[in-house]
């Protein structure tokens, strides 16, 4: 079946089996291998990329029914060599451990801060339910949502530890 | 994992979807987010040989004031509920059950039809529709019927729904001002409820304490006599057999629906 998508702004048309999920076409098809494959039961958000501009899981897409959509991948996110708010943020607040959940967190953070620029830390922690950090390091991760939201201060304090 | 080889067919109108599902019968299942089928099919629980998209329908999608009725297409997304400003004025207690569901990533591809035909007892919006006193608008080769949502749910992933049916929409009655509450006791974020409570203009209803979302008759029936929340609410687990798994035994789900009923009728959500 034909399936004609944008990935990260490049027009793409294939065909595919109708049963081969959206992270095994970024993956295997187009070599795009920053969505990792982790629970493969929509629990870990592992595989977590924009479609329409909203995070999904794509384990739980098929390709086909991003027929006509536009998808964006972490490999979509720097421009001209340099990277985005949230990939630096999260190397600036060190918000990785083994890196494995990191993609999914870097499009599932961005696309929190599509839908609310400004988050709480409350937010952020709600915001990022659905992805797994199984080295559990998911401070430095909330800072790093923090800090490319612009909430963090000079120190790198969250403000909401400077206000208590 | 991989699901099972089928085939695929884009629907372009509901009458197209219709067609497909009289042809293929019950072969065919209906695709919108695919968050419920499309994990059922990559376990191999179910193995459909043809899907029938509908989740591209635009006729099927909207949210719209139909008198005293707030109505919701069937492949109206979780997270276009939950963000309505519609839906939080005129039925909050729906805005906030669909803001319950799986988690941002889930809400942004599953749909209010796709839960409501699942019939996941233990699924939010189920027992939200229960609450509500909403019904569901299903459309057919013999036309179109109404099904209330006390009626809908057979039992354990089963529908009043014939299998050349269509849930098109979901049609709630607007009580704006209306005191309401909603609890779902879970043990970690994203999972489902191990027993959930939806109250609203004196209905209650209760998540995965039974086969299908169960109305608590006993404690309506005690609040309508003038009953204290407190002496109604003991009533929840009346006449209910809910299952047992590894997260609890019966004694301890019927222990939570009378917390939690009282909780709900306190007007708190959680």
């Amino acid at each position: 079946m034909k399936v004609q998508l944008t990935v990260n702004g490049e027009a793409r048309a294939d065909d595919v089996e109708p049963r081969l999920l959206l992270v095994h076409y970024l993956r295997e098809v187009l070599g795009l291998r920053a969505a990792n494959v982790g629970c493969d039961t929509t629990s870990c958000g592992a595989c977590t990329v924009l479609l329409g501009g909203r995070s999904v899981k794509s384990c739980t897409v098929l390709a086909v029914q991003a027929d006509g959509a536009q998808v964006t991948t972490a490999e979509g996110l720097a421009t001209g060599g340099e990277l985005h708010p949230v990939q630096a943020a999260f190397r600036q607040e060190h918000g990785l451990q083994c890196g494995f959940c990191t993609p999914g967190m870097v499009m599932a953070a961005t696309g929190l801060l599509s839908e609310n620029p400004h988050p709480t830390e409350a937010e952020v922690r709600e915001g990022l339910e659905g992805n797994f950090c199984r080295c559990t390091g998911y401070h430095n991760i909330v800072r790093a949502v923090l800090a490319a939201a612009g909430q963090l201060d000079g120190e790198g304090a969250l403000e909401q530890e400077v206000a208590q | 994992m991989i699901p099972a080889p089928f085939d695929y067919v884009r629907a372009t109108s509901a009458g197209h979807a219709l067609e497909l599902l009289t042809e293929h019968g019950d072969e065919a299942k209906l695709l919108a987010g695919g968050h419920s089928l499309l994990p059922m099919m990559k376990l191999r629980l179910a193995v459909p040989s043809v899907l029938i998209d509908i989740g591209s329908l635009d006729e099927l999608a909207g949210i719209a004031v139909d008198g005293d009725d707030l109505v919701i297409g069937a492949t109206t997304r979780h997270a276009d509920v939950a963000a309505s400003d519609l839906v939080r004025a005129e039925a909050p207690l729906l805005a906030w059950s669909a803001a319950q569901v799986g988690d941002p990533q889930i809400r942004h591809r599953g749909t209010i039809g796709g839960s409501l035909a699942h019939s996941d007892p233990a699924a939010d919006l189920p027992m939200a529709l229960t609450a509500l006193g909403g019904s569901m608008e299903l459309a057919g080769p013999n036309g179109p019927r109404t099904v209330a949502a006390d009626d809908f749910s057979a039992g354990y992933f089963e529908t009043a729904m014939e299998e050349d049916e269509l849930l098109t929409a979901v049609r709630i009655p607007r009580r704006p001002g209306e005191p309401w509450g909603y609890q779902k006791f879970t043990r970690r974020a994203n999972d489902w409820a191990i027993v959930g409570v939806a109250t609203v203009a004196g209905r209650v209803a209760l998540a995965n304490m039974g086969a299908r979302p169960l109305r608590a008759t006993a404690v309506e029936e005690a609040l309508a006599g003038g009953a204290s929340v407190s002496d109604a609410a003991a009533l929840a687990a009346e006449g209910t057999e809910p299952g047992e798994d590894i997260h609890a035994d019966r004694e301890y789900r019927q222990h939570l629906a009378r917390v939690l009923t009282r909780r709900a009728l306190e007007g708190r959500t959680g």
